[in-house]
Order: structure tokens, then sequence, then C-alpha cells
């Protein structure tokens, strides 16, 4: 076993990341990018840990377990729940990246969202991660290098990952979750080889009947008013859901809060204790927010996936369908519209997306989506 | 953070029981009391009950003295000076303003006093509203406190009847007309209008004019080609498909401080219900409204609405609005222009 095992599919990207952590070709910055579920945190965070790694990577010792799990001290894991990485977010690393390593080999900073960086957080960190000190190291993950800012791009060296192959994905989530072979087959299908929705749909039953739910709309729904009704229906499924993920959390920080404030059981809270909860509420309705554009964009994605399998058919390239086994709705689909109009459709889906990730309503933005997916005069 | 917490627990659960007590005096019949509570948030009504009391308790005493006091400033011991007897005699009329903001020695020194007020003394308290204070205003309550509520007027109805009572108190009248296209032109702030009505009485008396009382001319005069629009009155006019009304409403909207959002958004809301309702088939609204998620009334207006609209047409118009939604988040440069144009499209978009 290695310290690389669960990053799958990824060779050429193994190979650079683990030669550079034995001393070949490492250097200061390092821009990690791949699709979604490719595995990008799971690099960095397995090069961290062979960077510690006395043994460049053996996943067994002490440094290793540690920098995986976040709990080195000198390795500092970066994320966000939120839409953006504010610029207080990121300021503590900059007076962190100058401090030495205090156990390991190297001070390593991961910024597992560096896409989230907004123009403002993003410039703050430029000067710090193009002269660390030498025994520092930044990883910043992202989808593509188009997505952090050009400066910071070029401070770093770039890592690209490919999308796994289904087989790779499947092979994973039954060696590693235990999942049994026919399900994680179809997860990994499902999911586009997207790791961490493939293990949500293996394990998790509501996923796939939301999942067959989304897909069966743009089959199902007729006219105008449908389309609206079901953009409703898809927006409160993402709401309901985002806040079934976030409830319990937000109570019991809540208690937590006033608890460490010394305010459990008051009626009426004291101004001060009532600033401090109100910025925790903030805080929660921020990750609310994100939660809910998660599920919108994952639902928009499995569409998009269904118009794939479409156009699959429409231009017979005879390439397995993501969506096997709702082959006979993607057959419908296809005979009901040309190539063009499919095309067309995942325009429709890029541009919701776009438009939600731009503060667009998403119930506004989904019914413009619907109304495109089923078109009126047919 | 007031009176202490025993206190206040006691005098809650006594007003909850009570509610709106027999004390509650309506806004025009306010007179001098021992202790008079002027609680809401609408300052220009608050303002015309404590110098209605003045004046009302000056009548009756023309050696009144009357003292101000402003509670955020207030010093210990200031309420006990001024409500001792003066040598010269004649009442005394005290205004406390700002309760809402009481500091600790206003709220003891208050309490002290109402435990025990003095009958020959006026004492008018102003609470703008709000959590702060509450044990205070419980407390004077249950030591006989006279209260009147000064709401802010939401109706048209309440702001036509306050605008003919400014004009009353200057000694002026207003026709009817004068009076609506008044309330249309000001009537979301009430210490313009109240302003306005004293200009125009003023003006009137002024001009010597033979007509004895104020005309919609001269309100046109003054305040014509200002009319506040909301977001909702744009989506109602475009819906029905008057392109012109709407674009003049909305221009007059973005000019009377509206956001293009909350119009876009309107807009949204309207299109929406059509929508909704063009699926809905045949039945009672009050049936069929709650499964598409929308009041009985919102039912029954959109349905009339949908008259004159197509498939096609709806399609258009919700992409249009999607595309505004964009644009005036910054997907766009002329956030006007965005919403303008989706005004157009969307009007258009219903067959004439």
């Amino acid at each position: 076993m290695t310290i690389w095992d669960d990053l799958v599919g990824q060779p050429e990207a193994v190979q650079t990341l683990s030669r550079a952590a034995s001393g070949e070709g490492m250097t200061h910055a390092w821009l990690v990018t791949g699709p979604p579920g490719s595995g990008r945190s799971t690099a960095a965070k397995a090069f961290a840990a062979a960077l510690q790694c006395p043994q460049v990577g053996c996943g067994e010792c002490h440094e290793c377990r540690t920098a995986l799990s976040g709990a080195h001290a000198d390795v500092t894991l970066v994320a966000t729940e939120h839409v953006h990485l504010r610029a207080e977010d990121v300021r503590p690393l900059i007076a962190l990246a100058q401090q030495r390593p205090s156990a390991g080999r190297w001070r390593v900073v991961v910024i597992e969202d560096a896409d989230r960086l907004n123009d403002t957080s993003g410039n703050l960190l430029l000067k710090a991660i193009e002269e660390p000190p030498p025994r520092t190291v930044w990883l910043l993950c992202a989808p593509g290098p188009d997505d952090v800012l050009v400066t910071i791009r070029s401070r770093c060296r770039h890592v690209g990952l490919r999308v796994p192959s289904v087989e790779a994905v499947a092979e994973l989530l039954v060696r590693r979750d235990g999942v049994e072979h026919q399900m994680a087959a179809f997860a990994a299908r499902a999911s586009g080889s997207h790791v961490g929705v493939a293990l949500r749909l293996a394990t998790d039953e509501g996923a796939r009947i939301r999942r067959r739910e989304v897909l069966r709309l743009p089959g199902s729904v007729r006219g105008v008013g449908g389309a609206v009704l079901a953009a409703g229906q898809l927006a409160e499924v993402a709401q309901q859901e985002s806040k079934a993920a976030t409830e319990d959390r937000n109570a019991r920080e809540r208690e937590e809060l006033l608890a460490a404030l010394g305010a459990t059981g008051l009626r009426t809270l004291p101004p001060a204790v009532r600033s401090q909860v109100r910025k925790l509420e903030e805080n929660q309705k921020r990750r609310a927010t994100r939660a809910q554009r998660d599920v919108l964009d994952r639902s928009l994605t499995d569409l998009l996936s269904l118009f794939r399998d479409v156009l699959v058919v429409q231009l017979g390239a005879g390439v397995e369908l993501t969506n096997a086994e709702m082959a006979a709705e993607v057959e419908q689909l296809a005979r009901q519209s040309s190539p063009e109009e499919t095309i067309h459709r995942m325009d429709a889906i890029a541009q919701a997306r776009f438009r939600i990730a731009a503060n667009v309503a998403p119930l506004l933005a989904l019914e413009a989506l619907m109304v495109q997916l089923c078109p009126v005069t047919r | 953070m007031a009176a202490p917490s025993g206190t206040r627990k006691k005098s809650t659960s006594s007003t909850g029981r009570s509610g709106g007590s027999a004390r509650t005096v309506p806004l025009g019949e306010v007179a001098p009391a021992p202790l008079v509570l002027l609680v809401g948030p609408e300052d220009v009504l608050a303002q015309r009950a404590m110098d209605d009391v003045t004046a009302a308790a000056r009548a009756a005493d023309p050696e009144l003295s009357v003292e101000r006091i402003a509670a955020s400033g207030y010093e210990r011991g200031t309420l006990a000076l001024m409500s001792s007897p003066s040598l010269f005699g004649g009442g005394i009329l005290i205004r406390i303003e700002g309760l809402e903001a009481a500091p600790e020695a206003l709220v003891q020194d208050l309490t002290a006093y109402a435990a025990d007020p003095v009958d020959e003394i006026c004492v008018i308290l102003r609470h703008a509203g709000g959590a702060r204070g509450r044990g205070l205003l419980d407390t004077l309550r249950s030591a006989g406190a006279r209260e009147t509520l000064c709401q802010s007027l939401a109706k048209d109805d309440d702001k036509l009847g306050f605008a003919a009572g400014e004009f009353r108190r200057s000694g002026a009248q207003a026709s009817p007309q004068a009076l609506r296209s008044l309330v249309d032109a000001l009537g979301s702030n009430l210490a313009e209008l109240a302003a306005a009505c004293r200009q125009l009485a003023e003006g009137l008396e002024l001009s010597e004019s033979t007509s004895a009382r104020v005309e919609v001319e001269q309100v046109e005069e003054w305040f014509g080609g200002r009319v506040e629009v909301t977001g909702f009155k744009v989506a109602d006019a475009t819906v029905a498909g008057r392109a012109d009304q709407a674009l003049s409403l909305l221009r007059h909207a973005l000019a009377t401080g509206s956001d293009p959002v909350p119009v876009v958004a309107a807009l949204a809301a309207k299109v929406r219900a059509l929508a909704k309702v063009s699926v809905a088939g045949r039945g009672r609204s009050a049936e069929l409204a709650p499964s598409l998620g929308m009041a009985p009334w919102q039912f029954d207006r959109a349905r009339r609405e949908l008259s004159g609209w197509t498939e096609e047409g709806l399609a258009a118009a919700v992409l249009a609005v999607a595309r505004a939604d964009a644009e005036v988040k910054g997907a766009g440069r002329d956030p006007v222009f965005a919403v303008e144009r989706a005004v157009l499209t969307v009007a258009r978009a219903r067959r004439p």
C-alpha cells in the first residue's frame, strides 16, 4: 500500500508528485487541477503526506495518517463551506506560511477550494505564494487553471488530473468503501466518474431516487406551466436537501455558542451575545446558500449527462450511455428532437449553471431552463 | 436591562392578559393626563399628538411651563427637579422623548415617579417602538398611563385622512382630487406629506385666491410628475400588455428609489403565477390555488390576467425575465436598460 492508492486513474500525476516528494523537481507552489471528482484534494493531501513521510509516502506511518486526516501540525488544510474564500479566511495563512515546520520536513498549506478565492483574497496571497521561505510549500486545487487568478496561476507549477475511467472508480468504491460490485459499477458510470458523487449514489438510496426523478423531468414535462411547476419542484427539493444537511448542525452550533457565552436558557439575550449569535446565523445562511447551489448544480449536471446520452444516440456515436438504465427515455427524447436542439438544450443547462453561480434567483434560472428543455410547440 | 428582572416578568405577564387595556386612547382624542404614552414608529403622528396635548394643557392653564427631556442624555434626578412645584405656581408639562434609548438613570427615576405620579403634572412619554425599554413601558402601563399608538399608515385611506387633517390644522381645505394626487406623490413619507400640506395651505393664504380650498391644479403645479410606484405596479401593467404605461411606471419607480432587482423579482413572480394558472384547468380557485402554492385571491387575479397569453408568449416572458435577472445582477452593463428590455419584451409577448 502507498499513499497514492486512493488517487485512481492518474498515473502521470502520481509519478510527477511522488518524484517531487523525493526531491526531484520540487517547487514552492503547486496548482492541482482536474474535473470535479477526479481527486484534486486527494492528490494534494497525498502529496502533503508524501512530503512529510520519511519513506516518501508509505501510507502507514504516523506522518502519513495525520497529514491525510488534517491533524498534522505542519499541514494546514483550507476549504470553505461558503460561496467564497474571503480575505479574513486566508489572511492568517500569510503569517503561517512564514513559520518553519515544527516537526515535519515541510510546512504545507493546502487550499482545497482555490477557485473560490475572490479577487481580494487571491491578491492577498500573491506575495506569500510567490516567495515562501525555503521549507514552505503551497498546494492549490481548482477545477481548471482558468479558475484561479492569472497572477496566482503563473506562480505555481501545474499538475493536471484527468477524468478517471469508470472501471477505476468502481474498483476504488469496492476496495475502499466495500460497495457491492454491481452497485459500484452503476454509481461510477452514473456519476460520470466523480468519485465523491459515486460514493453517495452507491450508499444513499435517497440520492438515487432524487437523481432518477430529476432525469425523468425532460421527458414528462409539458408546456410552460408544467415547466414552471417542475422548476419549482427542483428548487424545493434542493432547498429541503440543503436544509436537512444543515439544520441539525445549525441548532447544535447555536447551542454550543450559547453555552460558551454562558447564555444558555436566557429568554432575552444580552446585546453582546445577540451580536455573536447573529454572526453565527449569517455564517449558517451563507453555508445554506452554498449547499443549495451545490445540490442544484448536481441536478443540472445529471440533466447534462442525460442530454449527452441523447446526443450520443442521435449521432450514432456507439459509446456507452451514462444513464443506461434510462435507455428508453433517452431513445424517445432522441427521436423527438434534432441534434441541434439537443446542443441548444445543453447550452441552456450550462447557462442555468452559470446564472445560479452568478446569484440569479435559482427558481428563475431553473424556470428559464425548464422552458427551454421542454419546448412549447411540439 | 431596564427594571429589575422580577418586576419586568410580572408586568409582561399582566399586559399579556389584559392586551390593549381600556386606557388605550385613539390618536384623535389624546388629552392631558398624569402619564401620556405615545408608542409607535411614526414620528409625525407622535409629534402631532404631543403638540395637541400641550395645546390642550396650555388652553386650560395659560401659566403652564413646558419642560423637555431627551432620554439619551438624561442625568439622574432631572425628573424630580422638574416635577417639583414651581415657586410661581402654574402647571407643569414634561415631554420626554426617545424612551426607546432610555438610560438606566431615567428608567429608575421614571419607575419611582410612576409609583406615585403627581396629578397636576402632565408627563408625555415618547417611545418609538422596538424591544428596548419594554419593561419600562409595562411599568408605566400598570401605573395607569394613557397609551396612544402611533403606527405608520399603510392604507391610502388613512393617508388621505391624515392629509385632510393636516389641512384642517393649518386652517385650510383641499378637494378630494387634490388630496389623492398629493398622497400619490408623497404618500410613502408622512413627514414629507405633512410639510407639503402646510406649504400648500400657506400658499393658499398668500395667494388670496378666490377659491377657499386647495385644488388639484395647485398640487400638480408643485408636486406633479412625481408618482411613487412599486415594482408590483410595473409588473401589473407589464403582464396586462400595456407597454407604454409599464415603461413610464418603471421610470417613476426607478426615479423614486426602487432598485431594478426587486422590479425584476416582481415581474418574475407575476409571470410565474400566469404560467402556473395556465395549467390549472377549470375549477374553483379555493381548491386549485393551494396545490399551486398560491393564495386564492392570487389565483383568481392571475386567471383574469391570463387572457391574451399564449404558451409561446409565456415562454418568451419567462426567458426574458430570467435574462434580465442575470443582467441586473452583473451580467449586463446597464441594469436599467436590462429591466426596460424585459418589460418591453414581456408586454409585447402578450397577444394584443
